[in-house]
């Protein structure tokens, strides 16, 4: 029985062990229809033409989350942004663990997804919001279909969220290969302002296929800054597939750190349904091995005078493929958009390679719109200049790599992910930098 | 001042009908349509081809018949239908000529009137000319001077009964029968086209030139271009095209081959304005073509086009980058107007060492057409030290058009240094104003920034051809290009 048989025959139990809302209920079997229809995408569709899902959907997943394992936050520490304090929510397994995790409904909804889902306070929330923002192909009505648990945060009208929030998921799989599809739902009202941290770290050497699905809704004038940290283990695959709907002078932006796993795909859409509306999404790849990093973004421009801001390194080393695929789409009405588009490209050895493809779809006249992309290599000069001053050449080479990525760094927001994230490239190019930032 | 606005040049690009529509009546003789092997055999028999052709013709068709249309390019369009379509139809004054005082005076007038008359060419600069109208070449000038340098240029016809061996070793080797749909269709049943061989270290002492003219009602139109530059050599070859206003739609699916041996240089340009359909969007010429070059050690393919005309547009002028040092470029102008759809672009393949392409794309989408820029560029694993530039520029007249961009880039090289950027924009208030202060009317001022902005291909058209093109882009963008 293949993967796709598998999910389809255990939805129903799945159905009648979680069957609460007649609303989501609804959404789930419309979802279970559309992947059954369509299956896991194959290279054969345009989006997927450079990342083939073959290689992990061979796998027995196991569907149903097992028992929760437990974890003690010592020996998980590293994972976590531990230097500041922050709210938590923290699955283990797709389980929620409540000994990890620090929640809150005070002001603010910090909490979970099955508890929105079937509390009738939360029900507004969630008949407004749910799916609203997500796509209809396979991948994320697959998810739907099984979306029962993940992070569910709700911030309401002018605040301004204290600490940042971090979204982990542990696997810990012990006896097979697991499936997780956690489900997340960010609604951040008018005028507020939230941090967000998502990390998706495999604790076993057991395959991990994890299916996520974010979908954020900025109302107007709301800022969200959303960090997602992938440095996962080599068993671990990720399809990461975040909506953002965002409303008039609303910011959002999306910073992505792929350092790693087996395959990831990022599937990361902004719809711009408002005036004034700024998107940003910025990205550091680097990876080696045989690992497999796919970014596929979408920026639609619907209304006139907004912007959008796409900035994406990438270092690819050993045999590792990297793949950027950006579309910008500009609707007739968006006039005055300003559009921005960059992706550069390093590769460091010659069995990597790298697929890119920044399209731009541009139906107004009005319009700034660029996008850049490059491949090549470190600057011989620079390496020359360094070396002749003493600097040895693994060290050197680190410098241009760490410069070469900075700017997206440099664009992060809290400190302390900020030199969580420098430590991280340091030990990646295998160097002390021997300095902070 | 003149009141002249964008809106004015978009109303009356609107309105500006096809110029060079009109029809010339030859008899001609026409085969019933349809597509089936008989067909192609008649084809054949027809042009009095040999049995490896005949053969290769017949594979083409049975590959052709196992393919479906390409569906991915950005355009919609009305499928034809390829068995409601002629498959040959040639010019009834026959045999053909030796001097141009034969050739039915009707077709020389049809070719005064797009002003390219035989008379004007012979005296322009040296221009030998192979005339194909409705498939089969009528006039052949200035042969004799080719000859005494060795150069073969004639129709492909001709050169499959003269020249067998050439024809048999290359004909096929870049783009194959199964390429790709049209390319196989091309392949069995292409009525002709021209054929040109320039010998080792010759370099071709005039620019070589075909005009290519879709006239028959009816018919669909498969040329085939075979363009061979034996070691050292160097040859420019000009294309250019005008069709009559028709209301049906014309198929056009020709296949361009380029061979350019070690350290030889090919220089292709086109100026392609065929009929593009009226202001409601109806008629017009679909044009599915492959082009494609292969470049040997050290050499050279340079394709320049300005594309203005055809309803619907699906053409990659490929180099094949296979040799050490080779170097590929494209240059390309490409202008829509009205419903127009251009998917255009080309493909760079490294293969080689060393070797460098370069990519202008200058794409200008006005009333309610789309533009599109497809491109890749792929260096594969042994192309040490490839380097590539790719620049797409798009310029957008009004807000019902679109200009897309779908660069592909595929690198599996450390040491390739690839460059892609584009930018869409549309002609500023600030320029406009500049130019008027200056006592520069609108409607001059437009032209002034449109030719501006299509500077750095226009530039790279021979000195002949380059007077076509602005005439072109004049007709396309009436009224507001000087």
């Amino acid at each position: 029985m293949d993967l796709k048989e598998k999910l389809v025959s255990s939805f129903l139990a799945f159905e009648n062990k979680v069957d609460i809302d007649a609303f989501v209920h609804d959404v789930r079997s419309d979802a279970i229809k559309i992947f059954e229809e369509k299956g896991f995408p194959s290279k054969k569709e345009e989006a997927w033409k450079y990342t083939s899902l073959n290689a992990i959907l061979k796998e027995d997943y196991s569907v149903f989350p097992k028992q929760e394992n437990a974890l003690e936050y010592k020996d998980v520490k590293p994972y976590f942004i531990h230097d500041i304090d922050t709210y938590k929510i923290v699955f283990i397994d797709g389980k929620y663990s409540s000994h990890l995790s620090e929640t809150t409904h005070d002001g603010i909804d910090v909490c979970l997804m099955s508890a929105a889902l079937s509390k009738p306070k939360y029900q507004l929330v969630i008949e407004n919001y749910f799916n609203k923002a997500a796509e209809k192909d396979s991948l994320s009505a697959l998810n739907t279909a099984f979306s029962n648990e993940g992070a569910y945060i709700h911030i309401p009208k002018n605040k301004v969220v204290e600490k940042p929030i971090q979204i982990v998921h542990f696997s810990t799989g012990s006896d097979a290969a697991t499936m997780l599809q956690p489900r997340n739902l960010i609604v951040v009202d008018e005028n507020s302002h939230v941090q967000i941290i998502e990390r998706h770290q495999n604790l076993t050497s057991n395959a991990v296929l994890t299916n996520s699905v974010t979908e954020i809704f900025a109302n107007k004038r709301a800022i969200v800054d959303y960090y997602k940290i992938q440095n996962d283990n080599a068993n671990a695959s990720l399809i990461d597939n975040t909506f953002i709907k965002q409303k008039d002078s609303s910011i959002a932006s999306v910073h992505t750190f792929a350092f790693g796993g087996k395959i990831t795909r990022n599937n990361l859409n902004f719809y711009q349904e408002g005036e004034r509306i700024d998107s940003i999404l910025k990205g550091i790849t680097i990876i080696g091995d045989k690992q497999h990093v796919d970014h596929n973004t979408l920026v639609h421009h619907i209304e006139p005078n907004c912007e959008s801001h796409q900035d994406y390194k990438g270092i690819f080393a050993d045999r590792s493929t990297g793949v950027f695929n950006g579309k910008v789409v500009v609707e007739k009405e968006a006039q005055k958009t300003n559009a921005f588009q960059a992706n550069n490209n390093i590769l460091i050895s010659d069995k990597a390679a790298i697929n890119t493809k920044p399209q731009l779809e541009i139906f107004a006249d009005d319009v700034k719109c660029s996008h850049g992309c490059t491949i090549g290599q470190l600057d011989e000069s620079a390496m020359f200049y360094m070396r002749s001053r003493g600097i040895p050449e693994k060290e050197a080479k680190a410098l241009l790599m760490y410069a070469f990525s900075n700017n997206v760094i440099a664009s992060v927001k809290i400190p302390e992910l900020k030199q969580r994230i420098t430590n991280i490239i340091a030990e990646k190019l295998g160097v002390n930098i021997g300095f902070d930032l | 001042m003149s009141k002249y606005t964008e809106d004015d040049l978009r109303e009356e690009l609107k309105t500006k009908e096809y110029e060079y529509g009109f029809y010339t009546d030859i008899e001609s003789e026409t085969f019933p349509n349809g597509l089936n092997e008989s067909i192609v055999r008649a084809i054949s028999k027809k042009k009095e081809e040999p049995e490896w052709m005949t053969e290769w013709r017949l594979e083409a068709f049975r590959i052709w018949e196992s393919m479906t249309e390409p569906e991915w390019a950005n355009v919609h369009y009305k499928k034809p239908d390829f068995q409601g379509i002629s498959y040959y139809s040639a010019p009834n004054s026959k045999p053909k000529y030796d001097s141009i005082d034969e050739v039915d005076p009707e077709l020389l007038a049809t070719f005064e009137k797009l002003g390219i008359s035989l008379d004007e060419q012979k005296k322009l600069a040296g221009v030998a000319m192979d005339v194909v109208v409705d498939s089969v070449s009528v006039a052949t000038t200035f042969k004799k001077t080719l000859a005494e340098q060795g150069i073969i240029f004639m129709s492909i016809s001709e050169a499959i009964k003269e020249h067998p061996e050439l024809v048999k070793k290359y004909l096929g080797t870049v783009v194959p029968q199964k390429d790709n749909f049209y390319a196989a269709l091309n392949s069995a049943v292409f009525s002709d086209g021209s054929f040109c061989y320039i010998p080792k270290g010759v370099r071709c002492p005039m620019e070589l030139s075909t005009y290519f003219r879709i006239n028959q009602a009816g018919t669909g139109q498969f040329e085939r271009t075979l363009v061979i530059a034996d070691e050292g050599s160097y040859v420019s070859y000009l294309e250019g095209c005008t069709a009559p206003s028709r209301d049906e739609n014309q198929l056009h699916a020709a296949v361009v081959e380029l061979i350019a041996l070690d350290d030889a240089e090919i220089k292709y340009s086109t100026v392609q304005n065929w009929f593009p359909g009226n202001a409601e969007g109806k008629g017009g010429v679909y044009n599915f073509v492959t082009k494609r070059g292969l470049c040997e050690t050290n050499a050279k393919i340079s394709w320049t086009q300005v594309e203005t005309g055809s309803a619907v547009t699906w053409k990659y002028p490929s180099c094949v980058l296979k040799g050490d040092n080779s170097v590929g470029e494209f240059y390309s102008i490409a202008v829509t107007n009205n419903y127009q759809q251009a998917d255009t672009g080309t493909k760079m393949i490294h293969l080689g060492k060393n070797t460098k392409s370069t990519i202008i794309s200058k794409g200008i989408s006005a009333g309610k057409s789309q533009n599109s820029y497809r491109g890749l560029v792929q260096v594969n694993a042994r192309a040490e030290n490839a380097r590539n530039f790719s620049q797409c520029d798009s310029l957008l007249m009004g807000n019902e058009c679109g200009a897309h961009t779908f660069p592909y880039i595929e690198a599996k090289n450390k040491s390739a240094k690839i460059e892609h950027e584009a930018t869409t924009s549309k002609i500023g208030e600030d320029q406009i104003f500049y130019c008027n202060q200056r006592g520069i009317d609108t409607e001059k001022a437009i032209a002034l920034i449109v030719n501006g902005f299509s500077k750095e291909v226009l530039n790279k058209l021979p000195m002949e051809f380059a007077v076509e093109a602005q005439k072109l882009l004049e007709i396309s963008l009436e009224g507001s290009v000087g």
